[in-house]
């Protein structure tokens, strides 16, 4: 933690990824040996509707620079409607993060699903770059 | 009179055996406030009172008379509390009977109390005016100017899911542009907002009164108190701070009624309503969903719709 000095700071990101879709579009892309950036620390649940906005909170405070949350396609979810319960909740705690001044890229979410290992490290990679514009969060995390 | 008729309306429901017990307000001894009453017996009903300063929102003590057959005095905020408690099926054996009274909007003790010098021994209202009176100094204010905000901006004074209604129903406008907090938060830079949310917040001594006045916190084991998972520290650092002003008030999307319990609650005086305003605005926006208006529609949160807004999703 200390050696990291603003010169070769790389951002930690937190990537919750639902069972059936992102988790094993995540695998396909490490199967295909598609490579993305390793700034990533995965959390395998089983439906992005599992997402309880206080893991997304906790791991800020806890030290992530950034959140993902990744789940299934609108109409593929595993549980039939998890993934569009999920999308109200991450829609509201979004805005509501915003507007206490989180900056807009910090919890970011996508729908990947198992065929789109190409998508997932692009996702990565973006989500990644858009954190590192961003600097390490210094307004919340505990310190 | 409205008093006289409740009083009246409590009487009957009460002497009917209609209901078990009366939840309502009372002159106690403080000027400018007054009690919650629990009232079971006809001849208790004297005691209750109607003014400017039934501020309370008393959906809150519902859940600690889940057995009773109870009626309620209810504003237009609280009966939409009620509303909202029922779709969350929190009465499964008596819904509770609503009293509505149409409001005239709440008087802000702190306000007027800022406004003249020494001790406040005596308020009385008459009409559009307020008599305050101390030891020494006697003012007439204009009741208006002393209201709090949350009801200045309020459009549903008339509880319209009252199962009685005393008096008449009255003209809903808002004395101001709605949810002026808002606005102000949302004009500022996304650093000068998180610095001014940190600087309201740090004065918290997390005593959890605004926990405890809302009559939507009603979880047997609140996220703050719970060990296992320990979501929070009790520590009063900024970050945990923040965490439970965040969470407390994002606990409230769809929920809230924006009585303002939360906030006449607080001993450090910190304006928590924009939090909440905020979020019913959110839900008003992206789901066209007003708290307790609708009985019939569920909590947003708890419902979808395959179109939803998704826009911001990769």
């Amino acid at each position: 933690m200390e050696s990291e000095t603003v010169t070769n700071w790389e951002p930690k990101i937190l990537a919750f990824l639902c069972n059936w879709c992102s988790y094993a579009g995540a695998d396909l892309a490490g199967t295909s040996r598609i490579q993305y950036p390793p700034n990533i620390r995965v959390i395998r649940v089983p439906c992005s509707g599992r997402i309880n906005p206080l893991f997304i909170l906790k791991a800020l405070q806890g030290g992530m620079d950034g959140v993902l949350v990744s789940g299934c396609h609108p109409g593929d979810c595993h549980f039939l409607s998890g993934n569009y319960i999920g999308r109200r909740k991450s829609a509201t705690l979004k805005r509501f993060l915003e507007y206490l001044g989180v900056e807009e890229n910090r919890v970011q979410f996508s729908w990947v699903s198992a065929a789109e290992g190409v998508k997932f490290s692009q996702v990565i990679q973006e989500v990644t770059e858009d954190v590192k514009k961003l600097g390490p969060l210094r307004n919340f995390v505990k310190k | 009179m409205i008093q006289e008729k409740l009083r009246e309306k409590a009487k009957e429901l009460l002497s009917k055996k209609e209901v078990d017990l009366i939840i309502g307000f009372s002159e106690w001894t403080l000027p400018l406030r007054t009690t919650p009453v629990f009232i079971r017996t006809p001849e208790g009903t004297e005691s209750l009172a109607w003014n400017s300063f039934c501020e309370n929102n008393l959906a809150t003590y519902l859940h600690k008379f889940g057995r009773f057959k109870v009626g309620i005095v209810v504003k237009g905020c609280d009966a939409r509390s009620v509303v909202a408690l029922s779709l969350e099926k929190r009465f499964p054996n008596h819904r509770p009977l609503l009293i509505g009274v149409p409001c005239q909007r709440m008087v802000d003790r702190k306000k007027v109390k800022k406004a003249v010098k020494g001790e406040i021994l005596q308020a009385v209202e008459q009409g559009d005016l307020l008599v305050v009176k101390g030891e020494d100094f006697e003012v007439t204010l204009k009741r208006d100017d002393f209201l709090y905000s949350v009801c200045r901006s309020c459009t549903h004074r008339t509880p319209n899911q009252a199962d009685f209604l005393i008096g008449d129903p009255v003209e809903e406008f808002p004395l101001d542009e709605a949810h002026p907090d808002v606005s102000e938060f949302e004009g500022k830079t996304p650093e000068e907002r998180w610095g001014s949310f940190e600087k309201e917040i740090s004065r918290c001594i997390r005593c959890y009164a605004c926990r405890e006045a809302c009559p939507m916190c009603y979880c047997t084991e609140c996220f703050v108190d719970s060990t296992r998972p320990k979501w929070i520290e009790k520590s009063l650092s900024p970050s945990d701070l923040a965490f439970y002003h965040i969470v407390r008030a994002y606990h409230q999307t769809g929920r809230c009624s924006g009585c303002g319990a939360c906030e006449r609650a607080c001993p450090m005086d910190i304006r928590l309503t924009h939090l909440t305003q905020k979020l019913n605005q959110e839900v008003k926006d992206l789901y066209g969903f007003e708290t307790g208006i609708q009985p019939e529609v569920p909590p947003p949160l708890s419902t979808f719709h395959p179109e939803d807004e998704q826009g911001f999703i990769k």
